[in-house]
């Protein structure tokens, strides 16, 4: 009886966290939601597009992760420094991730508390991939980790991890031209 | 510093040599897939040539670790289970260094395979041989060949269907599509889609 009660109890607080992740199916909006707690932004592709063409002087480097995929923590790093290194520079870095929705609050916030991450991220959550991925870059086979570095119409694409000194030339092939 | 430069042009000629053979990026469409054999989670060895009466194969790379890949291993045994009989059978290969990714050594894949009750083959790619020729970048990566006299035709390279976190609001669902096209005679429409998988795991 313990444990029905219980189960109810899970079942009640399952129902509760529920809409947290309804909007996606049948979101016309192009931003779906923001977390308050850590200022998590969620959009679908229409919604990121946007923000990953950002016509200005900036030298724009998005990179796309999620907490499950190893490489793209082990590159993480990189990232953030280079976000720190190169802010005078004029170089912004965002972080786009793909994790799952629902573990938006069960990994994601914990992992960029727990690592106190500085880079701007957003969450792309848009089950359409075979519509946005190519869209993305045609060339991409849609593995993480992925990356775009441009500045205004020059634009370079990556489906590769990285090491510091490789995100370092890139970027300052985008400085130097 | 010298050994780095050895290495390096070294490598170039390896790639440059392997490339003019086999070709960068796998498969495309209509290209024959090479056969294989590979060790199941039962021990034996499969290869495509063992299934006689196969009119095809769902060809999957995929693995344990994934999230997506777990996603979808559902979906893709009730693709073995739909379309094995109709002579379609799914051949799962797991494509990822077990020594990178340990969850996905042998003893984890039959683990797996008994708890989610598996009907297919379940391969591991020794070597990581045969991922490259394909051209699977991530998993879980689908190719549906076609038994022909000249050999597996490629018909088609992608993903599963357009919903990956919810099999129950899936509009498109691109590998049955295939399989029913190839098993009236026809075309296969979309022989080629994209989604997000997890980079198929080598030592760097």
């Amino acid at each position: 009886m313990k444990q029905l009660f219980l189960l109810f109890l899970f079942v009640l607080s399952a129902c509760k966290e529920a809409p947290k992740d309804a909007p996606l199916s049948e979101n016309t909006s192009t931003k779906l939601e923001q977390n308050d707690d850590i200022g998590l932004e969620i959009y679908d592709y229409d919604g990121l597009k946007p923000l990953i063409n950002v016509d200005d002087n900036t030298i724009h480097v998005v990179n796309f992760w999620a907490t499950w995929c190893a490489p793209c923590i082990k590159e993480l790093p990189y990232f953030e420094k280079l976000n720190a290194d190169y802010k005078e520079k004029n170089v912004e870095v965002l972080l786009v991730s793909l994790d799952f929705p629902r573990k938006y609050e069960t990994h994601l916030i914990p992992f960029l508390k727990k690592n106190s991450i500085q880079s701007k991220v957003v969450c792309l959550d848009d089950v359409d991939q075979n519509r946005w991925v190519p869209a993305i870059n045609e060339t991409w086979s849609g593995a993480l980790p992925a990356t775009i570095i441009y500045k205004g119409d020059k634009r370079k694409f990556f489906e590769k991890s990285f090491t510091y000194e490789e995100l370092q030339n890139e970027v300052q092939q985008f400085l130097n031209p | 510093m010298r050994n780095l430069k050895l290495i390096a042009v070294f490598v170039c000629f390896i790639s440059l040599t392997a490339f003019t053979v086999t070709g960068t990026a796998g498969y495309d469409i209509g290209d024959i897939a090479t056969d294989f054999s590979l060790q199941n989670i039962d021990g034996k060895k499969v290869s495509l040539s063992d299934y006689n009466t196969a009119k095809g194969f769902i060809v999957v790379f995929t693995c344990n670790t994934c999230p997506y890949a777990v996603a979808y291993e559902d979906r893709i045994e009730a693709l073995n289970k739909k379309y094995a009989s109709k002579g379609y059978p799914v051949i799962a290969i797991m494509p990822n260094d077990t020594d990178v990714k340990p969850g996905d050594n042998m003893q984890a894949m039959q683990a797996r395979a008994k708890a989610k009750g598996f009907t297919f083959p379940y391969l591991m790619d020794e070597g990581q041989k045969i991922y490259p020729q394909y051209g699977a970048t991530k998993t879980p990566h689908v190719y549906v060949l076609e038994k022909t006299t000249k050999g597996n035709v490629v018909k088609y390279i992608g993903a599963i269907d357009d919903n990956y976190q919810d099999a129950s609001l899936v509009k498109t669902k691109y590998v049955e599509n295939a399989v029913n096209a190839l098993l009236e005679g026809k075309e296969v429409e979309q022989t080629k889609t994209r989604a997000i998988g997890c980079s198929i795991k080598v030592k760097r």
